[in-house]
């Protein structure tokens, strides 16, 4: 029974890369080739669905607009919700309990009930089509997260630090940023990550914000498939790449993500 | 932890509150102010009282979706919550496996919904797609975009396929918190190995467990794009949820005044049952 227990990841694990697998496999063929045979590898390897992503600026630059604005959300939902998760971890104040689950509250709000009255409100300020604006509608759930996340980490810090440094004589501002920071770095690292993660996937609200200047990727790809007649390899190679920068940010964090759900904050 | 009292804690609170409520507040008051409205272009609005969430609660296409949600959500609850656990009680502990297994079964959670979506498409279509024509070839007789058992069993693998793995990493963490102090208590008593699971891994798993059902509760609830782009909520409208049905309608038909009113009866029901969750959890941190 123990000598077979890998068995069990192991399928799981086939059963995670074949989709995978077949995506990659279509954005090596020709789409004609597609089409016409069913094969498991490429019969005439081809690299040109990548070469002309990477030469037409309709394609590559939906990966700048995408990456663009998942940066700019993940900059600012952490850079927001460090000062108020401190206020959370370690004061009582009015309502506090009550403003903790009304933030926690648009984290459940289904994006498809706000993607009209966003895209009204934000042509109304014009911030249409801007990445500002998909970075500042995808704070809606990601602050929330990060608030939720960081205060599981700071309270897991005990308040005898903040003490000691008082007596030792730091203001708040230097104890926060030489002493307090440094210590919940790890958490940090992982609100970035679950930041980015969920910003870099969502395309409801991101493609609604947007028409062509801030498109993201997803969007130029969806509607490529429905009016040039699906272009399967190019759909298929414009797919592969966005796995790409998800791999690199699991790479880096990946000795952290364990001890992140530990905490039991996504 | 005992903290003070803080009045002026809500400066610190103070960018959250402004971001969350520009972004949450206004569009929803203007979803409630649709909801009682009648409208008829160029900004020209009649007051329609309840109307609207009469005719949305009492409609047979609001019923029918309700009901097609909740059975998608039962379902894929129903296998991701045991499949997570049973994987990540067989995962290994140590070595290079940990690695190799983290960053594996984290993949499916970095990829854009509309691609998982769309990569699922290529993988299932029967003629071309590796899952549609091994099982033609097994003799089923599969077409996910024409028969309706066949498009809800792609949606259901396919969220599985995307999902499952945040319940694996949420309870393998859950395990490793585990001291071995216990296990080796355990293994003293010559406690089997069911006993171990039931007494002491699973009331140890219990906080993450709650979670990961809560989240899998939310984004399965909410479910949009992957389904849109596998299927379109067909054939028929036999897999188009909730949020399918809610965009068609004020984004499709732009009949803004029920599109708003469902809006604010969904996120109702939303909120009604992780409300009950939450207070769940909350009992839970303060017990243990």
């Amino acid at each position: 029974m123990k000598k077979y227990k890998w068995l069990v990841p192991t399928l799981y694990i086939i059963f995670l890369m074949l989709p995978i697998y077949w995506l990659i496999n279509m954005s090596f063929k020709t789409t004609t080739e597609i089409i016409n045979t069913y094969s498991l590898w490429p019969q005439k390897f081809t690299t040109e669905n990548y070469v002309k992503i990477f030469t037409d600026s309709t394609w590559y630059m939906g990966y700048v607009n995408s990456i663009t604005y998942t940066v700019f959300n993940t900059v600012i939902s952490v850079a927001a919700a460090l000062p108020a998760a401190y206020a959370f971890s370690r004061y009582k104040f009015l309502g506090d309990k009550h403003l903790f689950f009304w933030l926690l509250t648009n984290r459940m709000a289904p994006p498809a009930v706000f993607a009209l009255p966003f895209f009204q409100f934000y042509s109304s300020v014009n911030l249409f089509d801007t990445h500002i604006a998909v970075a500042l509608s995808h704070c809606l759930f990601n602050i929330p997260l990060a608030v939720w996340i960081l205060e599981g980490f700071m309270s897991a810090v005990p308040k005898e630090l903040d003490e000691t440094a008082y007596v030792d004589g730091y203001s708040f501002g230097r104890f926060f940023f030489k002493i307090f920071v440094p210590t919940i770095a790890a958490g940090i690292g992982i609100t970035m990550f679950f930041c980015f993660m969920f910003s870099w996937v969502e395309l409801l609200l991101a493609k609604t914000l947007t028409a062509t200047e801030a498109k993201p990727i997803a969007a130029t790809m969806t509607r490529t498939a429905s009016t040039s007649g699906y272009e399967l390899g190019l759909l298929a190679a414009a797919g592969t790449l966005t796995i790409i920068p998800g791999a690199i940010v699991i790479y880096f964090v990946k000795d952290y993500i364990a001890k992140g759900f530990a905490m039991g904050r996504v | 932890m005992n903290k003070t009292i803080n009045q002026k804690a809500w400066f610190f609170v103070v960018p959250v509150f402004i971001l969350v409520a520009f972004n949450a507040a206004i569009p929803l008051m203007t979803v409630v102010n649709y909801s009682f409205q009648e409208t008829f272009g160029n900004n020209v609005f009649a007051w329609e009282g309840t109307r609207w969430f009469k005719q949305i609660l009492l409609s047979e296409r609001f019923h029918a979706a309700l009901g097609r949600q909740f059975a998608f959500t039962f379902i894929i609850l129903l296998i991701q919550i045991p499949l997570g656990i049973g994987i990540a009680l067989t995962m290994p502990k140590k070595g290079w496996g940990v690695p190799v297994c983290l960053i594996l079964m984290s993949m499916p959670l970095l990829i854009p919904w509309n691609v998982v979506g769309a990569m699922w498409n290529i993988f299932a279509l029967p003629d071309i797609g590796f899952l549609g024509h091994s099982l033609n070839g097994m003799g089923f007789d599969y077409n996910f975009t024409q028969q309706p058992g066949d498009a809800w069993f792609t949606t259901i693998l396919m969220d599985v396929w995307h999902w499952t793995s945040l319940v694996v990493l949420l309870s393998y963490a859950g395990l490793n918190s585990i001291q071995p102090a216990y296990y080796q208590a355990a293994e003293i008593d010559g406690a089997s190995r069911w006993a171990i699971f039931r007494y002491i891994e699973l009331p140890k798993m219990k906080k993450v467990l709650t979670l990961a059902i809560l989240l899998r509760f939310m984004d399965s609830f909410m479910i949009y794009t992957e389904p849109f782009v596998l299927t379109g909520g067909g054939p028929g409208n036999t897999t188009a949820f909730l949020s399918i049905d809610l965009v068609k309608m004020a984004l499709g038909q732009f009949d803004l005044g029920p599109a708003a009113a469902m809006s604010l009866i969904y996120f109702f029901i939303v909120l009604l049952v992780c409300w009950v969750f939450y207070n769940l959890m909350m009992k839970n941190e303060v017990q243990s």
